[in-house]
């Protein structure tokens, strides 16, 4: 087993981001000591399956994100069930909660985000739950059989899958949004109206420009009052509205903090030795060319990986991270990535391209800079291929020439110019009749 | 590890790769009894890009550093590491479609019915590669690199 001690390699955290990491440096480094510790009691698992788990769609074993014995093929220690305390980077030791003490050559700080709770009195009695953690899940499941009418706050992404997952138990459910539309800082409007329309024929009942008023109940909320006085009974209150970087172990040291953790390109924080990733980091967005706080599953598993060659001695970039997410509301498929903007024309020389075909449920939408970058893009009910717009806005392709193509359904690579198409593919295909 | 690589020149663009692709990955194999009488009607996991008279075919690449491995929110697609192959697990995937958004080839396929994707496995479990040794004008080959 695993004794407290020194360590090559010392992760603080216990989900995509750790992963990455140990994947990314044992595949250069083979021999080196890693050792990570876990706050939560259990194997790593995603977070990103909540919903799939509580709408009744996979079983627990299923929400495991790696095999049982990974952190044994590994060759990784776990100390779980700790919680790191303090990090004294000018020792290279980290103290855990029970006083004991782990060295490290190489530190990632990879804590993750924590559950915004807004500051409305009684968010704290026991029918109340974010939805990100094991203990959410387990107290969400509790009250699931029992619970007739549930209240989620936050019509965002978490909050909207949250919302289905409870009506697909068969629970009626409230939304509530402060802003005017769902999904605002994700997506355009017409993309949250489309969400909209979609909740709406499932039988979700929404509020917008709403929020609680009053929670009412004395251990548990029996109903909330919201802020335009209507009232609604409530046995299961969902906590939806955000996810705030975990930065309290940065914070008292030199590592800098803006948001959350700044990191270079190769992840190191501002202290040489300890890198970051995920959702307590601030890390380089390709499109916008700033650092900034990128809660998503793919940047975080990255974002790890990416740490993991760094910390072995390979040097390596991260420089795909971008906003992007793959969604869905009753059946209604999204997904986006960089940019989000909404209106026809947006300052900053940016070009908006869209198509809305009412008929077919599809849309499409393109920003693009002056020089024909796409900057961001949204696709709506028709997403196949979607990721080959990612690859044109990660090699910044001039599109305007061929701009019109975008919008076909079946767009690939033959819609290419010939030259440009030859060049994406040229590892791929065989050119000249040989 | 090599790879499947395509000679548009040569691409008769008769969808044949497509069609004994769906055949490798049915259950019976067979041509006639996969399409006409089993439950699950079988499906290409590859495409030809069509734009006449330009036509090929393209399937996972199974790249080295495989954007979808890291997008993947269930642990259902991974790299391994003796054979090369990405590969994907249905039985852990989800249907989330966070690989579609990232395969810069856009070779993951989504199987609607069963909220799945479906992509390129270079025929495991099989004796030959479906696409490459049905093509009849050798516009698909496999090379090792």
């Amino acid at each position: 087993m695993c004794n407290m001690g020194d360590f090559d390699y010392l992760i603080i955290g216990n989900s995509a981001g750790t992963v990455g990491c140990i994947e990314g440096l044992r595949s250069v480094d083979k021999n080196g000591t890693v050792a990570l510790v876990a706050e939560e009691d259990c194997h790593v698992y995603s977070r990103a399956l909540i919903p799939y788990y509580l709408g009744g769609q996979i079983t627990r074993d299923k929400m495991y994100y790696r095999p049982l014995d990974f952190y044994d093929r590994a060759r990784v220690c776990v100390f779980q069930g700790h919680q790191a305390v303090k990090i004294d980077s000018a020792v290279r030791v980290v103290e855990l909660d029970n006083g004991s003490r782990l060295g490290y050559g190489m530190l990632l700080i990879a804590t993750g985000g924590k559950p915004v709770f807004p500051p409305i009195p009684g968010l704290d009695k026991q029918n109340v739950f974010s939805f990100h953690s094991m203990p959410d899940l387990l107290g969400i499941e509790k009250e699931l059989a029992g619970a007739r009418s549930a209240v989620v706050l936050g019509g965002g992404v978490i909050g909207l899958m949250a919302a289905e997952a409870l009506h697909k138990r068969g629970i009626k459910v409230h939304v509530l949004e402060l802003a005017e539309r769902l999904l605002a800082p994700v997506v355009d409007a017409t993309t949250s109206h489309l969400v909209e329309d979609a909740l709406q024929k499932a039988g979700v009942a929404m509020y917008l420009n709403n929020t609680i008023d009053q929670v009412h109940g004395t251990e548990r909320v029996e109903s909330v009052t919201l802020k335009n006085g209507q009232n609604i009974p409530c046995d299961l209150l969902i906590v939806g509205v955000g996810v705030a970087p975990r930065v309290e172990l940065a914070e008292g040291t030199s590592i800098e903090v803006n948001r959350g953790i700044v990191v270079d390109k190769r992840m190191q924080t501002s202290v040489s030795g300890i890198f970051a990733c995920g959702d307590c980091a601030s890390t380089y967005n390709f499109v916008t060319g700033t650092e900034q706080n990128l809660p998503l599953w793919p940047n975080a598993y990255l974002g790890g990986r990416i740490a993991g060659f760094n910390m072995a001695g390979m040097e390596r970039s991260f420089i795909q991270g971008t906003t992007m997410n793959a969604m869905h509301f009753f059946d209604v498929n999204i997904v986006n990535a960089g940019v989000n903007v909404t209106g026809a024309n947006q300052g900053d020389g940016l070009e908006v391209k869209q198509n809305y075909d009412s008929d077919g449920q599809t849309y499409r939408k393109f920003v693009l800079s002056e020089n024909g970058h796409i900057k961001g893009f949204i696709l709506v009910g028709q997403i196949a291929r979607a990721g080959i717009f990612l690859n044109l806005m990660r090699r910044k392709i001039d599109v305007r020439a061929f701009q019109q193509e975008l919008f076909k359904n079946d767009f690939g690579y033959a819609d290419l110019p010939e030259i440009l198409r030859w060049k994406l593919l040229q590892d791929d295909v065989i050119l000249g009749v040989v | 590890m090599g790879r499947i690589k395509a000679k548009p020149e040569v691409c008769m663009g008769c969808h044949l790769c497509e069609v004994w692709c769906a055949v490798a990955h049915s259950k019976s194999k067979h041509i006639i009894k996969a399409f006409l009488y089993e439950e699950d009607k079988p499906l290409p996991r590859l495409l030809v890009e069509e734009k006449l008279p330009l036509t090929f075919a393209l399937q996972c690449r199974h790249c080295a550093e495989p954007d979808c491995v890291t997008a993947c929110i269930s642990g259902a697609l991974w790299k391994d590491p003796e054979s090369g192959r990405v590969i994907h697990d249905p039985n852990q995937c989800v249907g989330c479609y966070s690989c579609v958004l990232t395969c810069p080839y856009g070779n993951i396929f989504i199987n609607h019915r069963k909220r799945e994707i479906i992509k390129c496995d270079l025929c495991a479990g099989l004796d030959t590669l479906y696409c490459v040794s049905h093509c009849p004008n050798e516009a698909l080959v496999y090379e090792d690199c």
